[in-house]
């Protein structure tokens, strides 16, 4: 846990005190990912830089599982933190492995376990051992070098890891690829990370939580959903961006907004079918099913009208089918290209477990902003509720 | 053909002298060395003091070697010194400061602020940070500066021949006051031919200093 009480940072200049960081309050819970978002100049980077001392605070404190760091030994209390550069910053002279084991050495591991150690977190940020341990920087592509500057700042497992913009010098592809590997190994280790971001995008697919900052102060400090739906004044609002809607769309799954769906077999006959269509009000098609419930099809409704026989000899070809752990981007994306308002969905086996439809998106997403602009219809009922 | 024989009957004392020569050099950079890097990564810390230092040393380059030789007899006279090995060592030694100081304070400058931040960030203490990052990534030019200055003090410790201090100077000033061609020509091709040797030994062992994964 990263706690921040009253951090401000005022640079002393030529034309006078600039403060770059004001009375920063918050609190970032143990295993969670808090991105400091923000247009350049407004205090997130030098808040990051705070924690670790790379920049001194002027006053206030930071505490770290609860620990007060103020009195703590600068050298001592960067070897507990992880910190990786958006320029990386891999010692050239250094090999991987030297570089991985920076930390471990300085805090006196002997060299079976550092060079173990080393050889182990490689694999983790998906490198292989046997070709990387003994390159040195140069040889590797930048987004390599990256992987291995994570894998330097974790190389003394410490609980709490400080990241300044650190895929911001990595190619648009190889970003969506190291963010996902980054995202999987966070999942199983948990570490409190403060990251700083100009990304909103990056910003929404990373974080947990987000701090907007603007002119040194902590604008607003919010889960993604909620920023986006709730923004909370004009500047959230524009920095987020018009899409905030779509943005949205990354953070829900479809398991939130499945609903159930009606199928015919094979074996049932056409009129079966119009009957089933009729009956939930379908407008264009129903599913079918195999007889493990995997979807293989849909029969139309046009067909359904104008024909007589079996549902088995009358279908189209399934076009897509999304999984309930799939985003609603993706969704959204599947939709428009093959040009359908709807998507079954399926389980690991393929077994059909519901379907995501157009409309049930956008009221997911409508209820939150209905609720908004109910809120700003009536602010004293609100008030008086909450 | 005089010249040639010249060279074949004194042969020993041209190897003789040249291993004075190389010695006194050797001596006199390797002190220069041990104290201008050092002082060289000192005034990192304190562009003032860079600004002052860096302006002594230009100064003192400047000084013409039989002047310098010239000042430093009366000086050194007080301890018995005023001439030989002693002045010409330490005016070798003040010569170089200025190449050594001067490469060693731009090198570790311009060690990549991203890598001074890294070194900081992983908690290596400022010697830490000196010893594993920034003096390994500005070898290669500090080594540059090493060489600068044996290059050219090659040449002048040629003229503490006048103030007793041996090494191929010897024949150039004997060869002048001896009108004596042979000597002086000698002592001159010997001294350049050390001047190019040296600066390719040192290159060598530049590159072999160089880390691995600095190195172009």
């Amino acid at each position: 846990m990263i706690k921040i009480d009253n951090l401000t940072k005022i640079f002393e200049t030529p034309n006078g005190p600039v403060t770059a960081a004001d009375h920063i309050n918050m609190e970032v819970p143990e295993g969670e990912i808090c991105v400091l978002l923000g247009p350049s100049g407004c205090g997130k980077t030098t808040t990051l830089k705070m924690i670790n001392r790379i920049i001194p605070p002027s006053s206030g404190r930071v505490f770290i599982n609860g620990e007060d760091t103020t009195g703590l030994n600068t050298v001592e209390l960067r070897r507990n933190i992880g910190y990786v550069i958006q320029q990386i910053g891999l010692f050239p002279n250094m090999t991987i492995e030297e570089n991985i084991a920076v930390v471990p050495k300085l805090l006196g591991w002997d060299s079976n376990r550092y060079k173990a150690r080393a050889k182990e977190l490689l694999e983790l940020v998906a490198l292989d051992p046997s070709v990387f341990l003994k390159r040195y920087p140069r040889e590797l592509s930048g987004g390599q070098q990256q992987r291995v500057g994570v894998a330097r700042a974790l190389a003394a497992d410490p609980p709490v890891m400080l990241m300044d913009e650190p895929f911001g010098a990595i190619d648009p592809i190889n970003r969506e690829v190291i963010q996902d590997e980054f995202l999987k190994m966070q999942q199983e280790l948990r570490k409190t990370i403060m990251f700083v971001s100009h990304d909103i995008d990056e910003a929404v697919k990373m974080a947990n939580r987000i701090a907007i900052f603007r002119g040194g102060r902590l604008v607003q400090y919010d889960t993604p959903d909620d920023l986006l739906a709730h923004p909370k004044d004009d500047f959230v609002e524009s920095f987020v961006g018009d899409d905030r809607a779509l943005k949205r769309l990354r953070l829900v799954q479809v398991s939130q907004v499945m609903e159930p769906v009606a199928v015919v077999k094979p074996s049932d006959s056409l009129q079966t079918a119009l009957a089933r269509i009729e009956e939930h009000g379908y407008s264009r098609a129903i599913l079918m099913v195999n007889e493990k419930h995997q979807p293989i099809g849909y029969v139309s409704r046009s067909v359904a009208q104008t024909t007589k026989g079996l549902c088995g000899d009358h279908y189209f070809g399934l076009k897509a089918t999304t999984s309930p752990s799939d985003d609603l981007r993706k969704v959204a994306s599947l939709m428009f290209n093959h040009d359908t308002t709807w998507l079954p969905c399926t389980d690991e086996q393929g077994v059909l477990v519901g379907r995501v439809t157009q409309q049930g998106i956008t009221h997911y997403l409508g209820a939150t902003y209905q609720r908004d602009a109910l809120n700003a219809q009536s602010p004293h009922l609100h008030q008086v509720n909450a | 053909m005089e010249l040639l024989d010249f060279l074949n009957d004194n042969l020993d004392l041209i190897l003789q002298l040249t291993a004075e020569h190389i010695s006194l050099v050797a001596v006199a950079v390797g002190l220069a060395t041990v104290t201008g890097v050092p002082i060289g990564i000192a005034i990192t810390q304190n562009e003032r003091a860079a600004r002052i230092v860096l302006y002594v040393a230009s100064i003192i380059i400047t000084i013409p070697s039989i002047a310098l030789f010239g000042l430093m007899i009366p000086l050194l006279s007080t301890i018995g010194q005023g001439i030989g090995y002693l002045p010409a060592v330490i005016a070798v030694l003040l010569y170089s400061q200025l190449p050594i100081i001067r490469n060693t304070y731009t090198a570790i400058n311009n060690v990549n602020p991203a890598l001074r931040e890294a070194a900081r960030g992983v908690g290596m203490s400022p010697l830490q940070r000196l010893r594993m990052v920034e003096v390994p990534l500005a070898i290669p030019v500090i080594m540059a500066g090493v060489r600068t200055a044996v290059v050219m003090n090659i040449g002048v410790m040629a003229i503490a021949a006048y103030i007793g201090a041996g090494g191929l100077g010897v024949l150039i000033s004997r060869g002048i006051s001896q009108s004596d061609p042979r000597q002086l020509i000698a002592g001159a091709i010997a001294v350049s031919i050390l001047a190019v040797i040296a600066d390719y030994a040192l290159l060598w062992l530049q590159r072999r200093l160089t880390p691995k994964g600095v190195s172009a």
